[in-house]
């Protein structure tokens, strides 16, 4: 089999996304379509279901890809904003901290249901704004040690920060603050609230198609971010300071704040993700926070193309579609022929696939066009030998 | 008063101690060069006055004012720009792309004016607007370097080894437009191990060797000065 037959099969739909037409019909149309068709579905369906969730992992992805893709630091610790996101919402939007006010509560624009229950009930869409900034500060916070690192370097740093706060979320309920933990640790924070959103419906488990549209809404609104930031002068900071660092700083190109503005921007969309992901599931969950996690996200921007947003939102929708319709449906039962069990494969499965990807088409599915340079022709490729102290 | 006076900078990488007390005044409109072999410490110094490797001890002085703990931003704010050593163009990026990314930091509206002057310098560059940095020849990419840091708007402009790797008769092209941007009014610094053209174009030079400063005169005293010239002009 010729080995280049993935590529040619996308080629075409490269140069499709390239056009300036793309922009102007396909993303109405694309958009549009994602408005509708949840109406063809009841509203318990399992389509929609695993849809939301694609809807919340393509929101992290594009957030892992303004840290990887745009400003090319390697974080191996996306998780933790993850988990910041969501303990947001388990603090600010559930009965977890029930003591507070002599266990009558605060309550701050949420719906009669939450605001007779004790601990502080905050409104969905403002814990969404404080997860973005709890996760934007923690964002800068990891960024800092990192400053003077390079490369690899980085990712063992993020790497750590990941499982720091994995091991913080499931020990938390040790840390004792008076009568308040800071986590639930390993039994979690359950029931969480819902969106209060009048007019769209009933936000139930029953119901999917409101979860749907504030998915979708909240991917509408990172990918205008994302789009703006990279054609931004930060953007523009962003990718030079990728491409070479020594030449950034000497156009002065401020490296520090450069850098702490990709971890923090990138840390900010993964909270809100949290948010939404925590909320939709009813849980936080401390035993979700782990390293395969990060690796998930991460494979999705790898997948879909470094620094490419269109790439990243197409991989993060074949991932996620991907691990739960391909795995289960369809590997699954042709499996079973073998007499291997498919939910013990899934890691080794998810493995394959993305080493299938890198021999066949290892600048991703929509490569950004300065990467698309770097595996065709060798240009900028040998970025990571020229050696700085700057 | 100097428009840059550096003086008495000492400059570790780590441990190892690269400027042990080097003293270098650049006067309005000179072109002065820094000449010296491997290691001697030209190139530190560039990237001591840039920030990009400040001084532990010693002062840095740009129009009266101290800027040697001053972050790299800051430095090329006041306007020092430089052309790295090695060119350390964006090579994924276009030349336009580049050029503007020379101008980062300025706010004002006479980008564009600039763009067309570089043009006009290296009109090569205008012939390959779109081209990638990456894909270009050694001496455009050259070119290119000279060109972002002049997009700066600096009032000193440091060219580290302009001629390094490039065909003589480029090298010749180089300096006469180095010359051309002086006239225009930039004073400039430079560095150079290849050091005839560079004391052809430059008003005053200084020999380092090994971190300090072996040797300061006009640059026409120093070429016929007969240990430079065993040493560095090869004849």
């Amino acid at each position: 089999m010729d080995l280049s037959m993935l590529g040619a099969l996308t080629r075409p739909l490269r140069e499709i996304v390239a056009n300036k037409w793309f922009n102007r019909i396909a993303v109405p149309v694309v958009i549009g379509f994602a408005i509708v068709f949840p109406l063809f579905f009841v509203g318990a369906s399992p389509f929609i279901n695993n849809t939301v969730q694609a809807l919340v992992y393509v929101v992290m992805a594009l957030g892992l890809n303004v840290v990887v893709g745009f400003a090319g630091l390697l974080d191996l610790g996306y998780v933790a904003f993850y988990a910041m996101g969501s303990y947001a919402i388990g603090w600010f939007g559930s009965e977890f901290l029930y003591p507070v006010n002599h266990q009558k509560g605060v309550h701050f624009l949420v719906s009669r249901l939450p605001g007779s229950l004790p601990g502080v009930h905050i409104n969905f869409f403002i814990v969404i704004v404080i997860a973005a900034a709890l996760a934007a500060a923690a964002g800068a916070v990891i960024g800092l040690p990192t400053l003077r690192l390079r490369g690899d370097y980085i990712a063992i740093v993020t790497l750590a920060f990941g499982e720091i706060i994995g091991n913080i979320a499931a020990n938390g309920d040790q840390l004792h603050f008076g009568q308040y933990t800071l986590t639930a640790g390993r039994q979690g924070i359950t029931p969480v609230d819902v969106p209060n959103l009048p007019g769209v419906g009933d936000f139930s488990p029953l119901n999917n198609r409101p979860w749907y549209y504030v998915a979708l809404a909240l991917v509408l609104i990172v990918l205008f971010c994302n789009v703006r930031l990279r054609d931004s002068r930060l953007g523009r900071a962003w990718i030079a300071l990728r491409e070479d660092e020594v030449a950034a700083a000497s156009m002065g190109v401020p490296i520090v704040r450069t850098k702490l503005l990709a971890y923090a921007t990138g840390a900010a969309f993964g909270g809100m993700a949290g948010v939404l992901l925590s909320s939709y599931t009813n849980t936080v969950n401390a035993d979700s926070f782990n390293f395969s996690f990060s690796i998930f996200v991460l494979a999705m921007v790898i997948l879909g193309g470094l620094g490419s947003i269109w790439g990243v939102v197409l991989g993060a929708l074949a991932l996620s579609y991907f691990n739960t319709y391909g795995i289960p449906d369809v590997l699954g039962p042709f499996l079973k022929n073998f007499g291997l069990d498919v939910t013990q494969l899934g890691f080794g499965i998810f493995g394959f696939v993305l080493v299938l990807m890198m021999v066949l088409r290892p600048q991703g599915l929509l490569p950004e066009r300065r990467r698309k340079l770097e595996m065709t022709q060798g240009i900028g490729a040998d970025e990571s030998l020229v050696e700085v102290n700057a | 008063m100097g428009l840059l006076e550096v003086e008495d900078i000492h400059t570790f990488y780590g441990n190892i101690e690269a400027l042990k007390g080097i003293s270098v005044e650049v006067n309005e409109g000179e072109v002065v060069t820094l000449i010296g072999a491997n290691g001697a410490g030209k190139s530190t110094t560039l990237r001591s006055i840039s920030g990009l490797t400040p001084p532990r001890e010693g002062e840095i002085r740009f129009d009266g004012e101290r800027i040697d703990q001053l972050p790299a931003q800051e430095v090329v704010r006041r306007g020092i720009s430089q052309s790295p050593e090695g060119r350390h163009c964006f090579q994924r990026m276009t030349v336009r792309e580049n050029l503007e990314l020379g101008a980062y930091l300025r706010r004002d509206s006479h980008v564009q004016e600039d763009l067309d002057r570089v043009y006009e310098l290296f009109p090569r560059l205008q012939e390959r607007e779109r081209q990638k940095a990456g894909t270009m020849s050694g001496g455009e990419q050259q070119m290119l370097a000279m060109g972002r840091a002049l997009m700066a708007q600096p009032r000193l402009l440091m060219l580290d080894e302009p001629s390094m790797g490039l065909a003589p008769i480029l090298v010749e092209r180089i300096y006469e437009t180095v010359a051309e941007i002086n006239r225009q009014g930039t004073t400039i610094l430079l560095v150079e191990q290849n050091a005839n053209y560079a004391l052809e174009v430059s008003t005053r030079a200084y020999v380092l060797e090994t971190g300090t400063v072996a040797l300061s005169d006009t640059s026409g005293a120093l070429r016929d000065n007969p240990d430079v010239q065993r040493a560095y002009l090869g004849t």
